[in-house]
């Protein structure tokens, strides 16, 4: 890891500034990805300010028809809350799924979302959801904020506050874990909200979470498995690795999807 | 440089270190505690299982400039007045060790998953539980077996056995 500053601020203003004055400045929230990241010398910022020491910045509460999330709250904290699994309950399962339980009492939503690791299981929930991501500056879609393989719409000196979440009628989540990382090698996330139903998928395409249309088309008719039968994503676009093929993962995202939906429908 | 304040297994402690100095790093080089392990250094075996607050962190992927006020517990703070801590006798007991150098981190997440899940663990949960930790021994069959037993003894059920 290479030289850095450190700071911690105690308010969110703060911390705007000095990620605004720093040339090379990161914000470090669980750390569960930046460091790493530093480690490996993938990332080198001149500049490292703790977030742990923000207040506000954590917290779950359902606001009306949205739960919403501080960006700052541990996936430990989602994956044992009462009021995310009586609201939404994929999302509680979502988090169980992610890592392992000393990198869940770290890592954070904002730190996820941020990172948008193009395997990384919230991007799912938050596209297949509809969720707002809130910044310090503006509230930007679910729709525009992912932007492919690390890349989201986050503006240089941009910090992320909250995160709020429609509540659906219903909503499951299935990933194929890779066994050494546990990263999604394919996860699908489908939501039902009134008329509309989203299907997002995360680990198989090759610029990073997506939103998988012929499923959305096929789940509107009827919301059952059996609407899918058939249906595989085209292999164009999907990630080719080590790990696994294109023709693979769009297997993986079909099979996925199908019990993404069984598992919405036992609520 | 930066200054951290912080409590290590009941000792109140205050370091100027170089700010990429890791939890892990202020633990074994500076305080010289070097039963917690540095298997990895890449996040994924979990020999280097502390507690901070209570609950388990990889101390090789935290700064010890975030643990400014933080309460620390490492392997050498659980056992109590020369008697093994009941999770460590369990490891004893049922042979959860081969070379011993993942011991360290299987001990203090075995304890968070008792203090998250209770004292009644059976198989299925203590091997989800344990994803984040390696070990290239065991094959793991008796490190289930001494967590399922510690965590029984933690409740009280190897007191009851010894009466
Ligand atoms: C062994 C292991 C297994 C894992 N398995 C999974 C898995 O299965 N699924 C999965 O989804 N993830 C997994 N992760 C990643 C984990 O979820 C991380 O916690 C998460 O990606 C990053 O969150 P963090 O809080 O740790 O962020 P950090 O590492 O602190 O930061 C990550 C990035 O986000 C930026 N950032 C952080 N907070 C904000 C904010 N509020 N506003 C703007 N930018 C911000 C940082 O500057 C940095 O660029 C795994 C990690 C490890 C180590
Ligand atoms: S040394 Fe920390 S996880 Fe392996
Ligand atoms: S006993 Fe050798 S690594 Fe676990």
């Amino acid at each position: 890891m290479y030289a850095f500053e450190f700071h911690r601020p105690t308010s969110l203003r703060q911390a705007a500034n000095l990620l605004a004055k720093a040339e090379d400045g990161r914000v470090l929230a669980g750390g569960q990805s930046l460091l790493p990241m530093m480690k490996l010398r993938l990332a080198s910022p001149g500049t490292v300010i703790d977030l742990g020491g923000v207040p506000g910045m954590t917290g779950i509460e359902r606001k009306g028809r949205s739960l919403v999330i501080g960006a700052m709250t541990r996936h430990a904290e989602v994956e044992n809350s009462p009021v995310v699994k009586e609201a939404i309950p994929a999302l509680a399962h979502l988090v169980s799924v992610l890592g392992d339980p000393a990198v869940r009492n770290r890592g954070t939503i904002g730190g996820s979302l941020a990172n948008n690791d193009p395997s990384a299981d919230y991007p799912a929930a938050c596209l297949a959801l509809g969720a707002t991501i809130v910044t310090n500056r503006r509230r930007i879609a679910a729709d525009e904020f992912f932007q492919g393989v690390f890349t989201t719409a986050l503006e240089e000196g941009e910090i992320i506050v909250k995160v709020s979440f429609p509540v659906p009628s219903r909503a499951g989540y299935e990933k194929f874990r890779h066994p050494a990382s546990r990263f999604a090698l394919a996860g699908v996330f489908v939501a039902k909200r009134g008329g509309e139903v989203r299907v997002a998928v995360t680990g198989a395409g090759d610029s990073g979470v997506f939103r998988w249309e012929a499923a959305e088309t096929a789940l509107q008719g009827r919301f059952v498995p059996k609407s899918l039968d058939g249906l595989k994503p085209s292999t164009d676009g999907m990630n080719s690795d080590i790990h696994a093929d294109a023709a693979y993962r769009a297997h993986l995202v079909a099979v996925m999807a199908r019990r993404a939906v069984e598992k919405a429908l036992r609520r | 440089m930066t200054t951290v304040s912080l409590t290590v297994n009941g000792q109140s402690v205050t370091k100027d270190i170089d700010p990429r100095t890791l939890l892990v790093q202020l633990l074994r080089e500076h305080l010289r505690l070097t039963g917690t392990h540095v298997g990895c250094d890449t996040s994924q075996c979990g020999a280097c299982v502390v507690h901070v607050n209570g609950v388990s962190v990889k101390s090789c992927t935290m700064l010890a400039a975030q643990c400014e006020g933080a309460f620390v517990t490492t392997i050498e703070g659980i056992a109590e007045g020369g008697r093994l801590h009941p999770m460590q006798e369990a490891f004893r007991e049922h042979h959860g060790l081969q070379c011993g150098y993942c011991t360290p981190g299987m001990i203090m997440s075995a304890i968070d998953i008792v203090n998250r899940k209770g004292t009644a663990l059976d198989e299925a949960t203590v091997r989800h539980e344990l994803e984040g930790n390696i070990c290239r021994c065991t094959g793991y069959h008796n490190i289930v077996k001494a967590v399922i037993a510690g965590a029984e003894a933690m409740g009280g059920g190897m007191r009851q056995a010894a009466e």
